[in-house]
This record gives C-alpha cells, structure tokens and sequence, in this order.
C-alpha cells in the first residue's frame, strides 16, 4: 500500500469533498484574521496559556457550542435521509458513519464540556474560592479534551469516520468488520478527551473538599456544587472503566490481540459489559449537574429555598450508588439469563425512586413561589413534564421481558432523546442563559431567548414523540431506510419537521448571543437575577481573583441572608492575593497527545514514539519546574474593585 | 506562602495539604483501573484458544525474586520518608536510591520473564488470556517504570534544591505511589500467579 492510500477516505462523496474545502479555507480565514488583527499574542497570552478557572469554563463552553452544531447537522442528516421512504440521500455506509459521530459528539465532545464549562465557571466561585485546586492541571484537562475532540473530527475528511456505533460494539468494530481507521479514531480520541476528564475530576472532588469559604460545611453548599461533586466522584470510579476498555479495543485493533474477537478465546460480550459499566455511570455525570442547574434555577425564580435540601442530597448520592448497578439493562436481549436480568431489572427501576422524590422537591420549591418565567425557569419548568416521559418510558425499557419488544427500536431512541434533551440539554441551556451575565457582564436578550425556548420545546415534542409509535411498531434504530410497506414513512416525515424546527430553534439562540452583544446594556448589576449563591456576591464580569476578601458563610444561602437580613458576608480586610502563573506547557502538550493520537490512529510508528518521549518530556519538565505563582498587590485589588463597583 | 511548622514538613503548606488528598484521589481512580484489568482477567483466564494455560507457562523462581525485590522496595520508601521527617537528607536520599535500585531490579526481572512468555509461545497474540496477562502485567510494570524516572526527578530535585516543603510533599506523594504499586503486586502475585499454579 502507497504511504498516502491510508490517509485517503474510503467512502467519498461531493459532501465530503466540500467539507474539505469548508474547513480549508475556515483554517486559512483563522490564521489571516489572526494575523491581520495582530491577536496572536493577544489569544496565546490571555487564553492559550491561562489557568484561570473562568477562562477554561468559556474556552469549554465555545466548544462545546461548536460542537452541539456539529452533532446537529449529523441529527439533521439522519432526519433528512428517513423522512421519506427509500430516500437516497445518504447510502448505508455514510448513514452508520453519521449516526456514530452524532452519538459520540454530542455526549463526548457536547455534552461533557458543556458541564465542565459551567462547572469550572460556577463551583469555585459558588463555594467562596479563588480558582480550582490544580489550576494547571485544569488547563491539561480542557486542552486534552479540545485535541480529543479535534482528533475524532478531523477523521471524515482524513481516513474516515468510525461506523460501529457511539456504542462500538465489537465484532463490528473489530478490524474484520471494521476496516477503515474510522474505529481507531474512537478509540484513541475518546482516550484522550477521556484523561482530561479523569483529571477534572480528580481536580473539582479536591477543590469541593478542601477550598469551601469558611463555614460553608458540605451542608451548607449550594446544590450545584453538591451536584458536581458526586459527579466528579462518578467520573473518578467510572473513567478507568473506559479507559481500559478503549486501550484492550485499541490493543485488538492495532496489535492483533483478542479481548474482543470470536477467535482464540476472545469473547465480545465483554466489550459491552465494560463499556456499559463506564456509559451507564456517564449517564448520571451528564445529568446530575442538570439537576443541580435545575434547583438553583427554580429555587432563584420561585423566590423560595430548596425544597428538601437533604433528601436532594441523600438521593444525588443514592442515584450515583445505583448507577453503577444497572449497566446490563443496556443489553437484556444479548444473553445474561432471567436471573442476572431480573436483578437488574430492579435496580434500574429503583433509580426512579430518588429521582422522583428530586421531581417533588422541584415542584414543592414552586409551590406558592413567586414565579417570574424568565428563559432559564422556562427550561426548568419545560424540563419536568418532558423529562418525565422520558423516566417512565425508562421503566418500561427497564423492565426486562418487556424490553424484548422496545430493544434497538425507535422506541429506545425516542426515550433517551427524551431525558438527554430536557435533562441535559435544556439544563445547560438555562444554565448558560442564567450564567451569562457573570461570565460576560450582560444579559442575552428574553425575548429571543423565549421564542428559542418554545421552537426547541415544541420541535423536540415533534421530532421525537412519533419515534413511540413507529418504535413500537418495530422501526429498527441505525436503519438507513425501510420501504413504503412498513408505514413508517408519514411519522418519520413529522420527524424530520421537528428537526428543522429544532435547528430554527438553536439558529434563535446564536442570533441571540451575536444581537446581545451587540446591543444589550453592559449597565447591570452584579446580581441581575436577585438570585441565592455566592457566585452573585462578586463584579460581573468577574476580577481574576474572584472575591477581593474571602467570604464568611453561616447558613446555606449566605448570599441570600446577606440580602435580606444583612448578615455581613465580606468581613476584614483585602490583603495580597497569591496567584497561579499562566503556562504554555498544558497547550503544547496537548498538542502531542493531538499527533500522538494521530500517529496511532495509523500506525505511523516512528512519529507514535517520538511523541510518546515528547508527553514525558513535558511532564519531566514540570517535575523540575519551580513556579510559586505571583502576588497581586493590596493596591491592585483595590483599584480594580472601586473600578468595578463604579461600573455596576 | 505560609509554612505551618507544627505539622510535618510534606503538610505544611496549604498547596501542599490539596495535593496528598489530589494524589490520594488520583490512586482511587488508579484502583478502578486495576481492578477492571483484574475483573477482565478474571473473565478471561479459562478461555487460552490454542494457547497455553498460566500452569504450563508460570515459573516461581522469578516471580518470587520479583515480589521479593518489590516488597523490599516499599520498605525501603518507608524509611526514606521517615529519614525524611527527621531531617537527615543524605539518609532519606540512599533509601531512596536503594528503592529505585530495587525497582530496577524488578524490572529487568520483569523484562526477562516478558521474553521468556513470549520464546515459550505465550505472545501478545495467542489468546485472550495471553493477552491480558500481559497486559495486566505490563501495565503495572509500566507504572513501575514511570515510577522509576520519576524517583530519579525527585532526588535530583531534593539533591540540589534541599529539602524544601516542596520537595518534602512530592517525595511523600511518590511514596504513596510506589506503596500503591506494591500493593497492586501482592493482588497480582496472588490472584494471577499463585491462583494460577495450583
């Protein structure tokens, strides 16, 4: 084989070739504009190099932005290509490819940075903390996760894309089935985005235990930040699952192993067990912190406390439990016998109950409230009734003779689009419109924002409701087409309605950001939302060091009681403030993992070996580094705060 | 900074106090992995294909030198760290050097019965169990390996910086992980080597 023949695409087609030159001449319209603007020094100054906890949540949120639009124009595609029967807009292989990287993209690559952003946003700031506890390691995280992420995308236009599935199951993935890199690809930039992630987590468990403001004992914290921290501990026991089971996937693919062939002893099942004990749990990590966003959003708007503080806790903790105990309800057709089925069985239907108790503290918080149907509370509110169809069509997937109808059918789909989108994606969409002001210092526009509320509400119901009926009716997922006999063909045209009505819905909230950056007023308060947590204490936007004096916590919502009752929360007074130095080495280290991730994806041997000896170069170079950060002065602190309380 | 000096040395600063309980996290999640490539293991040590089965390939000379070589090594570590406590440099520096002189010693152990495995026709590629024998192994040994330079690092460090609250901290943090390492070996040598020969 010619060198060059690897890295040609084995499926081409004139989309193909055109999203070739559309990234093509994007690079070239980065690096002119870059140039022309002289912002060089400006980006690699101020952001490739920063290790500030609220700039890695923005660099993490414009990620995860442009990747929600990658995933959607996937979303749209397969809609396009089944809304009528026998439709030859996709063929069989291009439509596997497709629904693969929309499944990997949107919980890998959107989904997972979406928390992080508002996580490293919002966590230090809500607990009374000037940065993370590794902000260095904070910075490797997010770079780690971006070079994964580029890494799994450049594979359309380089090679091809990886067409098993975001599941990969093996024999199908394995190199007989799979023949294409496009598996490779899976495997290694999900390992990569996956080590930042490890260390995210490791990082936010150690911020959330040791660096709380004084007084705010676990008890007393904001239930976001009690929602991240049992999904970091989530991340902790269940990313070394993954880990291991994309590195024997690599192994069988790349050096003939057999883990998870039909020959030799290997034994495929245990690919799935493996990757469904990480992707079970890997629910939970995406929804908890939504559930978090949840109650900090109605409690805000309700103008009440949290209903059942504790019970929150107790069944945030009791769902992180069980999710490490439900994962083979995920393929209760694939063999275990009614016995290992039945236990499952029950411990997938017992999620429902703490998550049932959360549904009635949220509407007991709204109970006699005074309600004010902002766009966040807008989510919020949309989200439960959504949100509870998708959690009792759960217990009927959950229940393991019955499943035997449902499985891989459009069913399955219509459920899990059913709790991911209001469960995550609505939640980080309140999350992202409540968050704004004291990320940016302004407010997005409500009106915009309400018309997007209601296109994306309504078109989801459209897009997905009718996938019930034709999934129980037995539309098989992942087909590509089916024949004007099946009757299929009215209910998926009303899906593919609904996905162009959800892509109107999210252009609306593009169109949002760019008309309120433009016009909206920079003259606002710090606290626009006369909200409960600490975050709202200090300037938006938010100085570098967060709180000039840090703040003294007597009850669950200090900043609240500050308030209204005029418990003073800053006491004493602004001393030197110690700061982490920025640093390039994260950025550039990541950039090898890029090409180390590459190099493997081909096999390309002598390049892989290189830059593994450059990854521990870099980290040999940290050993021996000494960085003992810098102070800001008194002086600065106080400028800089009468500058920002001259502003808001 | 702040250097609190009623606690030892490796405590003694706030950053210092986030990184033991970072590292300590660190090697929950360094349980995890192990304990999934033990469950894979588990899964697959009856299923040798055409290949040989642990009895016929195991040998308890070299597994025995290695635990032995290994177990030393983590007592060594612990009387570097206590030289550590009680200020005496030089002492802590040769325990360390004779954990790391272990360590190699491991290693090349290790090294010698990979390439035996493999002479004996028990490869990378002969079954699934073969396969995740030396998996399981070779990701330990990789570890010990890591540890190994990263050993080195941190006497270079305490050699020429002193010993520091810096310094201090990142010895204890290696300590905590080549004790982790040795722990890991006992599973190992337990469930995969002596469950194997009987």
């Amino acid at each position: 084989m010619n060198f060059f023949d690897r890295f040609a695409i084995p499926h081409p087609s004139p989309a193909i070739y055109a999203s070739m030159v559309a990234i093509g001449l994007t690079v070239i319209a980065i690096i002119v504009g870059l140039t022309y603007f002289k912002k060089w020094g400006y980006l690699w100054r101020e952001w490739l190099t920063t290790v500030d906890h609220k700039r890695i949540g923005i660099m993490y949120l414009i990620s995860a932005l442009l990747m929600l639009f990658r995933g959607g124009v996937d979303a749209l595609m397969m809609r396009a290509q089944t809304a009528v029967p026998e439709n030859a807009l996709l063929d069989a292989q291009h439509y596997n490819e497709v629904f693969t990287t929309h499944g990997v993209v949107m919980i890998i690559f959107m989904a997972m940075p979406f928390i992080y952003a508002l996580m490293n946003f919002v966590v230090p700031l809500q607990i009374g903390a000037r940065d993370v506890a590794f902000p260095r390691l904070n910075a490797l995280s997010f770079w780690l996760f971006f070079m994964g992420a580029m890494l799994f995308n450049i594979s359309f236009v380089i090679g091809g894309s990886p067409d098993a599935g975001w599941t990969s199951y093996f024999p199908l993935a394995g190199n007989d089935f799979s023949q294409s890199v496009g598996t490779n690809y899976y495997m290694l930039s999900i390992q990569i985005a996956g080590i930042g992630t490890l260390i995210s987590g490791i990082n936010f468990i150690t911020t959330i235990l040791k660096m709380r403001a004084p007084g705010m004992t676990l008890m007393k914290m904001p239930m976001f930040t009690w929602t991240a921290f049992i999904t970091n501990a989530i991340v902790v026991f269940a990313f070394p699952v993954l880990t291991i089971a994309l590195l024997l996937g690599t192994m069988d693919r790349l050096f003939g192993t057999n883990f998870f062939t039909t020959t030799n002893g290997g034994m495929d099942m245990l690919w799935a067990n493996l990757f469904w004990v990480w992707g079970h749990p890997e629910v939970y990590i995406l929804i908890l912190p939504a559930f978090g966003i949840y109650s900090e959003v109605i409690s805000t708007f309700s103008r009440r406390n949290l209903y059942g503080y504790k019970s929150m806790v107790a069944s945030i903790v009791i769902i992180s439990f069980f999710s490490f105990l439900v994962w083979t309800h995920h393929f209760f057709t694939m063999g275990q016998g009614p016995l290992t089925n039945s236990i499952f069985s029950i411990t997938t239907m017992a999620i429902a109950i703490p998550t049932g108790i959360k549904i009635f503290n949220w509407l007991l918080t709204m109970w006699k409230g005074k309600i004010k149907f902002t766009v966040p509370m807008l989510y919020a509110v949309g989200f439960i009734p959504i949100f509870t169809i998708g959690g009792v069509t759960g217990v009927m997937l959950g229940m393991a003779s019955a499943d035997y109808q449902y499985h891989n059918t459009m069913f399955l789909v219509a459920h899990f689009h059913y709790t991911i989108i209001p469960g995550v994606v609505f939640a980080m969409l309140a999350g992202l419109t409540y968050w704004w002001p004291k990320m940016f210092g302004f407010m997005l526009n409500e009106r915009i924002g309400k018309w997007a509320f209601w296109f994306i509400a309504i078109s989801f119901n459209v897009t997905f409701f009718p996938m019930f009926f034709t999934g129980l009716d037995g539309q098989a997922r992942r087909m590509y087409t089916y024949s004007e006999a099946t009757g299929f063909g009215p209910l998926n045209l009303i899906s593919f309605v609904g996905a162009v009505g959800l892509a109107i819905g999210f252009a609306l909230i593009v169109y949002n950001v760019y008309y309120s950056t433009r016009y909206a007023s920079r003259n606002i308060s710090s606290d626009p939302w006369d909200a409960r947590s600490l975050e709202w204490a200090t300037h938006s936007p938010v100085p570098s060091y967060n709180f000039a004096v840090t703040p003294k916590v007597n009850s669950i919502e200090a900043f609240w009681d500050a308030k209204k009752k005029n418990i003073p929360l800053f006491q004493g007074k602004i001393d030197k403030i110690h700061m982490p130095n920025n640093t390039g080495v994260p950025f550039i280290m990541s950039c090898i993992f890029f090409v180390w991730g590459f190099s493997f994806v081909f096999s390309l041997w002598i390049p892989a070996i290189i830059t593994t000896i450059g990854i521990f170069v870099c980290m040999a170079h940290r050993s021996f580094e000494k960085d003992d950060g810098y102070y800001i002065s008194v002086k600065d602190v106080e400028d800089t705060e009468k500058k920002l309380r001259g502003v808001s | 900074m702040k250097i609190d000096h009623s606690l030892p040395l490796e405590y003694s600063t706030d950053q210092n106090k986030l990184n033991i309980l970072g590292f300590w996290i660190f090697l929950g999640a360094e349980i995890m992995l192990f304990a999934t490539l033990f469950a894979t293991y588990f899964t697959l040590v009856d299923r040798m294909g055409s290949g040989p089965a642990g009895a016929d390939i195991f040998e308890i000379t070299p597994v025995l030198i290695e635990t032995l070589v290994l177990l030393t090594s983590s007592f060594t570590i612990g009387l570097g760290v206590h030289a550590m406590r009680l200020g005496r440099k030089n002492a802590m520096l040769t325990f360390f050097a004779i954990t790391l002189l272990l360590g190699l010693t491991f290693l090349g152990v290790e090294i010698y019965e990979f390439t035996h495995y493999v002479h004996i026709g028990a490869g990378l590629q002969t079954s699934a169990f073969t396969a995740i024998l030396l998996t399981t192994l070779g990701t330990h040994g990789a570890h010990v390996t890591l540890g190994l330079f990263w050993g080195l690092f941190i006497i270079l460090q305490v050699k020429k910086r002193g010993l520091t609250p810096e310094n201090a901290n990142k010895s204890f943090i290696f300590s905590l992980y080549w004790h982790f390492l040795d722990v890991v070996w006992i599973f190992i040598f337990s469930f995969v080597y002596l469950k194997g020969m009987m």
